[in-house]
């Protein structure tokens, strides 16, 4: 018999002063998603680090900017932006990333299932 | 029934003529046949000096001027006419053809005027009129190369063409004499006034002008030449090129008894028709109204007058304006309208500042409300404002009118009516302008270029443009983003004025939000280039580009690739096989590139800096292949080995490599050194290219290979190592201040005012005196640089960064996969998982 343990809600990914403000890292779900997380100087998002276009795995490593005011990080790639909010590209409609739930609990961020 | 019409000469003129007829002919009623003489299709005779740069002929041909596609059109190249049999309506060529015409056209255009000096036959004598002669008066150079000391030349001629020749000459690495009949230099454009600043202004660039004397004689001595001087002076000379005036190419019509002028030109009247009314002449052959045209403008006005007159038009020439600006050696001249006060009663109005070098006069009627005409030499910069005024009342004092240089007395485009020549190349007016931006929706100078054809050819009008344009409302933007109204260039100055370290300092008082991707690298890269310590230091790090993040560069993977330094690409066996070892213990990718190094691609973030360390250990620093920022000085072998080389040319590249490794800059910086003139290091592809001389070094700026490939152009010659490495610091720094974000070199030295010769006057010869302050911010690099790599392995907090998770440090990126190909480690494409063991 197999039973199975429901995963917890939240992970644990890092402290919030591993990421420098404006910038991103890239974290390893238990199931092997990644996700990028950014930390901008007032808030923290999580979206998927695979960037649609090129299909690789490099979001976090993009630049974290507004665009007339909505946070946004550039692809490394080829420099389509991404809403940090909603993980939807802002140069192509139609196209966009998930997002995950973050919080920071005492100094911590975890991410949720999305 | 389709008619033939035979034309004469493949010049600027002839070619001119067949465009504008082909044009407007859309029924297709005339077949043109084109005999050229010249074995090449017409080029851009005024622009033939600046061959000398690259010795590029295909870069001189005329757009459309081999008639691709187009069957009523037959040229026939290298075959000139020889006979005109009027009664039989027929030319005849040198190839024995036959070609019957109903029109023919006569655009044989001119030939220099050769005083007859005794010995002006002998080898080493030239004239300047086609790129053949510029190809003899080239080997005429290389011969005297192989002599002792710099080679000497003569121009008997110091007029337009004379200073385009001494110009070529000291382009070429000679010291030219330039000898005039006259009192002054340019006696058809320019007053004494003018003609003394002039030379004043030109001997400082190594011409010595003898005014006022001609060449009485020449003699062959001992492989070399010896002039003498009306005057008495002597002259030791390689070579000789005359460049006395022009005579009009006029014998065809001579020899079938057509009108000549006593002083020769083929007589024409306003519909450019010769006493013959089935033949045309058009161009510097004609004597039109009494007068020799020497200037293409008024040429190309009479094309487009027999192009109508063949539709069956009744354009005629009245004249043309004989106004000219040119810029020689550095050097602004400009004349319009009446500029040596011919017209009764008319005033001169001069200012002569001695001291900034400028001399400026203005023509007025003898009511002083009216400009007839000027001269300005040292500044022509109002030259655009104030030749479309030229007839038309002034619309301030001619003293305000003269006011200190740029200022123009306020004259603006605003003061010219609609019908006011803005372009006098070709005709356009200010009402032609407006109607470009207004209706066809030319916004940029580029575009009102091609709707319209101002500034096109001397470009001298290109300001106007631009005041039209903001005078029309439309906004040229300099804005980096939306973050900041500054251009680079102005926040550079911010940043070097205020002192300020930091991006959020920076985008707090100067700018708005939060920033980008692009002006974040952007001012990342200025903090670098004045030298803001380690770029991945503090807040630093999050303003980069994924490369310089990472000092590696990005790959479709998401992997990245490794360019250790060589520099000038020399390198031991030792390191060789260290570069190897890594390369294999870590399965990277290997390939040579074209910059003499060596690729190590496949590398994930968390491997970086373990196949760092080992290149550290072995020796190597940092490549900067992922910076904007000088990447190689490549080289050929040079002196040490090479049976040709005559400078160590391995050594400079080696030096300069050193010098200027991890200077950050406006976009990336390559460069090459060769050894000799054979040029095998394709230093003229390069932002920087040195190309050694028998006594020194030549230096050619503004080169790129890529989709838009330009020919670096010679900015010093013949220099010492000391001054050499002088000049690339000033140009270097001088580049990195005032360009544009990602504009290379070759784009910069196109868009920036005043182009090459403005460059050359603030980096050679100090216009701005801020060459000590371009070294010193030069030497402050130099003194600074420390290797980012090693800065790197050095700090933990640094080191902390490669990884490829934040909460799994060891483990692997499961999209990155590879597969193999000729025996090495390839990516998988994504989205098809496939994993090979390497
Ligand atoms: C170095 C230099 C700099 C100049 N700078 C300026 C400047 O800054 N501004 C300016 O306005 N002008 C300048 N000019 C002058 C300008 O180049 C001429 O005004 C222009 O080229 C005249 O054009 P064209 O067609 O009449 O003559 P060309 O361009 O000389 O063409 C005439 C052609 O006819 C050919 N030909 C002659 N006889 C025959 C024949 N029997 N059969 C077939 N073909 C024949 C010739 O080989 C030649 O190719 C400069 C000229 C030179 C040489």
């Amino acid at each position: 018999m197999t039973s199975t343990v429901p995963a917890p809600a939240w992970t644990a990914v890092c402290p919030l002063s591993a990421i420098e403000p404006e910038t991103g890292v890239a974290a390893l779900l238990p199931d092997g998603t990644q996700v990028a997380v950014f930390r901008t100087r007032d808030a923290v998002y999580a979206l998927g680090n695979i960037d649609p276009f090129s299909q690789a795995a490099v979001l976090a490593r993009g630049i974290v900017g507004d665009l007339r005011g909505t946070p946004v990080v550039a692809s490394p790639m080829h420099k389509q932006r991404f809403d940090l909010r909603t993980g939807e590209c802002l140069d192509d409609q139609g196209v966009s990333v998930p997002t995950y739930p973050v919080r920071v609990v005492g100094g911590t961020i975890q991410l949720g299932r999305p | 029934m389709t008619r033939t019409v035979v034309v004469v000469g493949h010049g600027m003129v002839g070619h001119r003529l067949v465009q504008a007829l082909r044009d407007r002919d859309a029924e297709g009623a005339w077949r043109v046949v084109v005999f050229a003489e010249e074995g090449r299709p017409a080029y851009d005779r005024v622009a033939l000096t600046s061959y000398v740069d690259d010795w590029d002929a295909a870069r001189l041909e005329l757009d459309g001027a081999r008639y691709a596609g187009d069957d009523a059109v037959a040229l026939h190249l290298g075959d000139p006419v020889t006979a005109i049999d009027r009664a039989a309506r027929a030319v005849t060529t040198a190839s024995g053809r036959v070609q019957p015409y109903d029109a023919l056209v006569l655009a044989t255009g001119s030939a220099p005027f050769v005083p007859p000096v005794p010995g002006r036959d002998l080898p080493g004598c030239h004239v300047y009129r086609t790129i053949e002669d510029l190809d003899a008066i080239r080997a005429s150079v290389e011969r005297a190369r192989t002599g002792v000391g710099r080679g000497s030349a003569m121009v008997v001629g110091g007029g337009l063409l004379g200073l385009e020749a001494a110009k070529a000459l000291r382009d070429l690495g000679v010291s030219p004499h330039v000898v005039e009949l006259a009192p002054r230099l340019m006696p058809l454009q320019v007053d004494d006034g003018g003609g003394a600043l002039l030379k004043r202004l030109i001997e400082r660039l190594d011409v010595t002008v003898h005014p006022g004397t001609s060449a009485a004689a020449i003699e062959a001595d001992r492989g070399r030449l010896l002039a003498r001087l009306a005057n008495g002076t002597e002259l030791d000379l390689d070579l000789i090129v005359f460049s006395a005036g022009i005579r009009p190419r006029d014998q065809l019509a001579r020899d079938c008894g057509l009108g000549v002028g006593g002083r020769g030109g083929i007589v024409v009247d306003a519909a450019c028709r010769t006493t013959d009314p089935a033949v045309y002449a058009i161009g510097e052959c004609a004597l039109a109204d009494g007068r020799v045209y020497g200037l293409v403008a008024p040429g190309y006005a009479m094309a487009e007058v027999v192009a109508d007159r063949l539709l069956g038009g009744a354009a005629e020439f009245t004249g043309a304006d004989m106004s000219t600006k040119l810029k020689l050696m550095g050097v602004d001249v400009a004349s319009f309208g009446d500029a040596h006060a011919a017209t009764e009663g008319a005033l001169e109005v001069v200012v002569n500042d001695a001291v900034a070098g400028t001399y400026r006069k203005l023509v007025v009627s003898d009511d002083a409300k009216t400009l007839l005409g000027g001269v300005l030499v040292g500044d022509a910069t109002d030259y655009a404002s104030l030749r479309p005024l030229v007839g038309r009342p002034l619309p301030a004092e001619p003293g305000a009118l003269l006011a200190p240089a740029g200022g123009g007395g306020g004259v603006g485009v605003g003061a010219l009516p609609d019908e006011a020549q803005i372009c006098s190349c070709n005709a356009v007016t200010k009402g032609d302008i407006r109607g470009a931006i207004l209706e066809q929706a030319a916004d940029d100078v580029p575009k009102i270029k091609a709707c319209t054809r101002a500034g096109t050819a001397c470009g001298s009008c290109v300001p106007m443009l631009k005041q039209l344009l903001a005078s029309c409302g439309v906004e040229q933007s300099k804005a980096l983003c939306e973050h900041f109204t500054h251009s680079r260039a102005e926040l550079f100055e911010i940043v070097r004025a205020t002192g300020i370290t930091t991006f959020s300092e920076l985008v707090a008082r100067h700018g708005s939000g939060r920033g980008c991707d692009i002006c974040k690298p952007a001012v990342a890269s200025i903090l670098a280039s004045l030298g803001n310590g380690h770029i991945l230091a503090g807040e630093q790090a999050g303003l980069q580009d994924t490369n310089d993040r990472f000092l590696a560069n990005l790959q479709r993977n998401g992997t990245y690739s490794v360019v250790p330094r060589i520099p000038g690409g020399e390198i031991t066996p030792a390191k060789l096989m260290a570069i190897a070892q890594v390369a294999a213990d870590f399965g990277l990718y290997t390939k040579i590139t074209g910059g003499q190094r060596i690729d190590l691609f496949g590398a994930t973030v968390d491997q970086l800096p373990a196949i760092w360390r080992r290149l550290v250990d072995a020796g190597f620093e940092s490549g900067h292949a992922y910076g904007k920022a000088l990447r190689t000085v490549k080289s050929c072998v040079g002196s040490t080995w090479c049976r040709y080389g005559v400078q160590d040319s391995v050594g400079l590249a080696i030096e300069l490599e050193l010098r200027y490794r991890g200077l950050r800059s406006p976009h990336k910086l390559k460069s090459a050194v060769s050894g000799c003139a054979r040029e095998c290091a394709e230093a003229r592809g390069k932002d920087f290219g040195v190309i050694a001389t028998e006594t020194g070094w030549n230096l050619y700026v503004g080169g790129n290979g890529g989709t838009l490939p330009r020919h670096a152009d010679l900015l010093v010659s013949d220099v010492d190592k000391e001054t050499l490495v002088r000049v690339i610091d000033r140009f270097l720094m001088f580049y990195i201040r005032s360009a544009d974000r990602l504009q290379r070199t070759s784009v910069w030295l196109d868009s920036i005012e005043g182009g090459l010769d403005h460059v050359r006057d603030v980096v050679v010869h100090d216009s701005l005196g801020i060459a000590e302050e371009l070294e010193a911010q030069m030497a402050e690099h130099v003194t600074g640089y420390a290797d980012e790599w090693a800065g790197v392995l050095a700090d933990p907090e640094k080191l902390a960064r490669f990884t490829s998770f934040v909460n799994a440090p060891g483990a692997p990126d499961p999209t990155i996969s590879f597969r193999a190909e000729r025996g090495q480690s390839v990516p998988v494409p994504l989205g098809i998982p496939e994993v090979v063991s390497r």
